[in-house]
């Protein structure tokens, strides 16, 4: 079986003159004699190095290994091999002949391969393997000296691969081998990654100080991660304390009580050991109480330590009698800190090369802010069209009608049950939401219908009865969706190609969903158009709105025009309601979460005007975006200081944005 | 003058021997003065009733009288709540954290440390928020209790008004303004413990010793008595030349303001009034309650103020009243869970799930066949009498 592998590998070796070295020397390494009794001479190669360096190998010590690496590693590609199963900790070497193999335990023996080819050698015996073990120095050592096999791998994905494990983590000894490999980089997308990861090593581990500088200058404004993390640690700081003037690359100079807190600075004064510990109220406490004696502290009565300057007394007074350490109280601080300096010292030792990173972070962070900037707008244009699909619904009942329906919100709702309910029905999503929008129209269209001809007809001269029967029909409808769908929320699922975003660079996003939802509100807002502009019932619905007596008198029936515009204006916050269920919860409570919303939507846009509830929308969806950009995490202060806002501005444009003028403007 | 007054709304005297035949009859069956017939929980629902009735007239003057649908009156309530509960807060709490003082006696700087500590620790501060700042003291906190909801009232009403929003508009601008405060409370750094609110206000500092039974009494008159002088405040308020001028503020406005009057000082005067007495309301109601939270002030809670004083009958005094005791103590029984569940075969109704149905459907009803409410059945009813004695 042997002779016959090693006539294949004769016959291997002579098909190719350069595989000779990889071939025959494993026949050598692969212990059919003991190693021992080769000479060196007959070895070549990388096994000849190998077997010179076997007690190195065997052994390695971070100090006096790396000759040992660069000679393998001078050996070419077959090194690659060696050392990766060398730094993986794979090899072993055998006891009674100092060869080294590589190792596959299996349970009591070790199968043994040869390092280089991976030929199978047979198997050793526990007692008779080491294990090599290199430690994590050598390591280091192996990785970059493995790293410029990988650069100059003739195969791109390996060279891709070693790139990636240079972007996560790098040393300055990897910087040689990269600069080496770049002449031989051939594929242009790859010769420019490796341009990019040679600058950035440079910014961070370069031999001078001007190179770093230059490297930094190269790399602009650039808004990728990978820059930042290089800057970032350079312009780090730690604040000192110093006896004396300060000292080191100073990022700037801290005056105590300005820049920093006087028991913050006094904390770094104890931290480096140049003064007593603060005396803590605690600790002041516990030292008295340790000390009473006959109902006396110091000699103060216990029952006046309810001072605190009293306090401090018994405690000097204990420190003079030696039975407390001295301490500094806070009114000693701002004594004790006279004479000491501190500052903010880069971690960096070069001014230049913090300057310039300094000055490259301020760019880019200019830069960072333009683009949160437009990734705020595309966040504030998405909820404006959120409030704009809510409200324009009660544009129509209540800017158009001058209805006040307060149970709009609970039309929204009732749109998204439809389509959870319809989801149930039809399982795929896409036909489902097909479905659903119609549907959703149909029945919030029919309810709107029932309400204004049972309800508000009775009222229309009485609006603010119709807010309260309105309220009531709302209070109603919501206990009902609880007792029907109950109080958890329910799923409105959307489809698949909804998922996702829309990711313009690292900084500047937007789902799908709030896309589709903007192009909702626009084919809402043109059908809007075209229905009160262009067709014989948006014509009908003026003159009613106008002058209903005028207008029945020419032949229009106000009663049924005014039922089909309640019943269009509720449709419409039925199919609002299924776009806002797809990312919202659908719980019972859905509607009215947007209803003071809606209501401010129109008020601030300017009631009878479709575009002014658009401006309404806009500007209550960017001052909601620009209040939380100020202070991110609280959505709450948010929404409470826009309606503070909103409060405000209907004192200085009681008629909206855009006002009615005239007859239309009904008063 | 006094005599004058009451010989001329002789339905004062009626309200108020009512009231004090009421209360004459609770502390009798109570278990701290009397036959203990009526549980210590149930006269601390009777004595938030009575604080009910007492914002209810506020809300009927400003609504019923003056025409203004506010919607935010109960934000004033809660405002009132919280006054009174900062104090019975931070003195209960400053009364237990002295008891665990150690050997030392402890300073200021220490007491406050302690019960911010205690206070404070569910949201996560340390240091007491600016507005604790009067907290240990009664008396401040008893002027805030009218100053702030009265002071807020004040500019809310003046920016209002001034710009003449009127009707509905006031009302959305109402009901936002409750928004933003009560989304102002829920947060934890409001400085008043976000959504958990002030807890424990049924503990009077100074008063362990007497035992909730005794104090609920107690909260029960202060509560009658406060009704009963609103009643005549705003009775006497009605009555007079102001009444007549703000009547014909909810009638025709642009007529009184072309008469000469200064239609935005009667209605800003009404607003602030009612938002003062909301606030003292609020500041009885809620030491006998025990908690309050921002999800008190929610706008729905202004809400069914309108629709108690809906249902009790808008312009008259006595019937918001009527209406506030009426359905507030109906709700209590239905949602209490001790109304019997109707068992229709295929479905059993259950009162907890379906009151809210019923009261929102009524009140449709009302707003729709009945205007006038029960005070308008009252009045109704007395008519027929009236022309029975004059046939």
């Amino acid at each position: 079986m042997r002779s016959f592998l090693s006539a294949l590998a004769l016959g291997m070796c002579l098909s190719t003159t350069s595989g000779l070295a990889q071939v025959a020397t494993p026949d050598v390494l692969a212990n059919d004699v003991p190693a021992d009794s080769v000479t060196e001479a007959q070895l070549s190669g990388l096994a000849a190095v190998i077997a010179a360096n076997r007690a190195d190998i065997a052994k390695p010590s971070r100090q006096t290994i790396g000759p040992v690496i660069d000679q393998i590693a001078a050996e070419g590609e077959d090194a690659a091999a060696f050392l990766t199963a060398w730094e993986a900790r794979e090899l072993g070497q055998r006891e009674s002949d100092g060869a080294i193999f590589k190792l596959d335990r299996q349970g009591d023996v070790y199968a043994l391969f040869n390092p280089i080819t991976g030929e199978p050698s047979g198997t050793a015996p526990r007692s008779d393997i080491n294990e090599i073990k290199p430690n994590s120095g050598v390591r280091g050592l192996i990785n970059s000296a493995l790293v410029e096999f990988q650069l100059n791998a003739a195969d791109p994905t390996i060279r891709a691969a070693a790139l990636d494990s240079l972007e996560r983590n790098s040393d300055a000894s990897q910087l040689a081998p990269l600069r080496a490999s770049l002449e031989q980089e051939e594929d242009p997308a790859l010769l420019a990654r490796k341009q990019r990861i040679e600058r950035l090593l440079t910014i961070r581990f370069g031999e001078t100080a001007q190179a770093r500088v230059d490297a930094i200058n190269d790399m602009g404004a650039d808004l990728s991660l990978d820059l930042r993390a290089a800057l970032n640690p350079i312009t780090s700081t730690t604040t000192r304390a110093f006896k004396g003037a300060p000292t080191g690359n100073i990022a700037r100079t801290l005056t105590p009580g300005q820049d920093i807190d006087q028991t913050q600075a006094y904390q770094l004064l104890i931290d480096a050991g140049l003064q007593p510990a603060r005396l803590t109220a605690a600790d002041l406490r516990r030292t008295l109480e340790d000390n009473i004696s006959d109902g006396q502290v110091g000699g103060i009565p216990v029952f006046q330590l309810d001072d605190p300057d009293k306090r401090i007394a018994a405690y000097r007074a204990l420190v003079a009698q030696g039975q407390a350490q001295a301490a500094a109280t806070d009114a000693d601080i701002a004594d004790r800190l006279s004479g000491y300096s501190f500052a903010e010292i880069y971690a960096d030792p070069d001014a230049d090369v913090t300057t310039a990173a300094a000055m490259a972070l301020k760019t880019i962070d200019m830069k960072v802010a333009a683009m949160q900037a437009a990734d705020l707008g595309l966040d504030a244009i998405s909820l404006a069209s959120i409030y704009f699909l809510a409200a324009i619904g009660l544009a129509i009942t209540f800017g158009v009608m001058g209805v006040i329906n307060m149970a709009h919100g609970e039309f929204i709702t009732m749109g998204a049950y439809t389509g959870y309910v319809v989801q149930l029905y039809i399982t795929d999503y896409t036909a489902s939401i097909i479905v659903a929008l119609p549907l959703a129209f149909a029945i919030t269209f029919i309810a709107g219908v029932a309400m204004e001809r049972l309800v508000i007809r009775h009222l229309y001269k009485r609006p603010l009865e119709t807010l309260l029967a309105t309220f009531g029909i709302s209070i109603a409808l919501q206990q009902l969706f609880k007792n029907i769908f109950g109080t958890q929320a329910r799923p409105l699922t959307s489809p698949s190609w909804l998922d996702g975003q829309w990711a313009l660079n690292d900084v500047v996003s937007i789902s799908y969903i709030r896309i589709a939802i903007f192009v909702l509100a626009l084919i809402f807002l043109a059908l809007f158009l075209y229905v009160m502009k262009k067709t014989r019932l948006g014509l009908e619905v003026r003159a009613v709105t106008q002058n209903p007596s005028m207008a029945a008198s020419m032949g229009i029936n106000p009663d049924r025009i005014n039922m089909l515009t309640f019943g269009l204006g509720s449709g419409i916050a039925g199919i609002a309601g299924v776009a806002i269920g797809l990312f919202a919860k659908v719980t019972s409570e859905l509607g009215s979460d947007y209803i003071v919303q809606s209501f401010m939507t129109v008020v601030v846009g300017g009631v009878g005007n479709i575009w002014g509830t658009l401006a309404g929308a806009s500007l209550i969806g960017v001052l909601q975006k620009g209040i939380e950009f100020f202070n991110p995490s609280n959505t709450l202060a948010a929404q409470t200081y826009m309606i503070l806002f909103i409060i405000i501005f209907i004192q200085f444009r009681p008629r909206g944005i855009i006002a009615l003028k005239g007859r239309a403007a009904g008063d | 003058m006094k005599q004058g007054f009451i010989s001329k709304n002789p339905n004062v005297l009626i309200f108020i021997s009512c009231l004090a035949l009421f209360t004459l009859v609770i502390t009798v069956l109570s278990e701290a003065y009397g036959t203990g017939l009526i549980s210590t929980s149930m006269i601390k629902t009777l004595g938030k009733t009575l604080c009910l009735c007492l914002i209810a007239l506020a809300m009927d003057l400003i609504w019923g009288f003056t025409g203004i649908l506010s919607l935010g009156h109960f934000a004033f309530f809660g405002l009132g709540g919280y006054m009174i509960g900062m104090w019975l807060m931070y003195a209960r709490t400053q009364d237990i954290v002295l008891t665990q003082s150690g050997a030392l006696p402890m300073t200021p700087q220490e007491i406050q440390d302690a019960v911010t500590n205690q206070i404070f620790g569910v949201v996560g501060t340390s240091e007491l928020p600016m507005v604790w700042h009067f907290a240990g003291s009664l008396p401040a906190q008893l002027a805030l209790v009218v100053l702030v909801p009265g002071i807020l009232a004040l500019i809310f009403g003046w920016l209002a008004f001034k710009s003449r929003v009127t009707g509905v508009y006031l009302s959305i601008l109402t009901q936002a303004g409750t928004l933003a405060l009560s989304l102002y409370l829920f947060q934890n750094d409001s400085g008043l413990r976000g959504n958990n609110g002030l807890s424990g206000l049924q503990n009077i500092p100074g008063l362990d010793s007497v035992g909730q039974a005794a104090v609920s009494v107690w909260f029960l008159w202060g509560s009658a008595l406060a009704l009963g002088l609103g009643y005549m405040l705003l009775n006497w308020v009605v009555s007079g030349k102001f009444g007549s001028v703000i009547r014909g503020i909810r009638d025709d406005e642009a007529r009184v303001r072309f008469l000469g009057y200064s239609v935005e000082s009667y209605k800003l005067f009404v607003f602030t009034l009612t938002a003062v007495i909301a606030a003292i309301a609020g500041a009885l109601y809620y030491p006998q309650a025990g908690i309050i939270n921002p999800a008190e002030i929610a706008p729905i809670a202004s809400i069914y103020l309108a629709v108690w004083v809906a249902i009790g009958g808008r312009g008259k005094l006595y019937g918001a009243v009527l209406g506030a005791a009426f359905v507030s103590l109906v709700s209590t029984w239905f949602t209490g869970g001790k109304a019997p569940d109707i068992n229709l075969g295929f479905y059993t109704v259950k009162w907890v799930d379906w009151w809210s149905v019923l009261l929102g459907l009524s009140f449709v009803l009302v707003t729709l066949l009945a205007p006038q409410g029960i005070a308008g059945l009252i009045s109704w009813l007395g008519g027929l009498r009236k022309k029975e004695i004059q046939k």
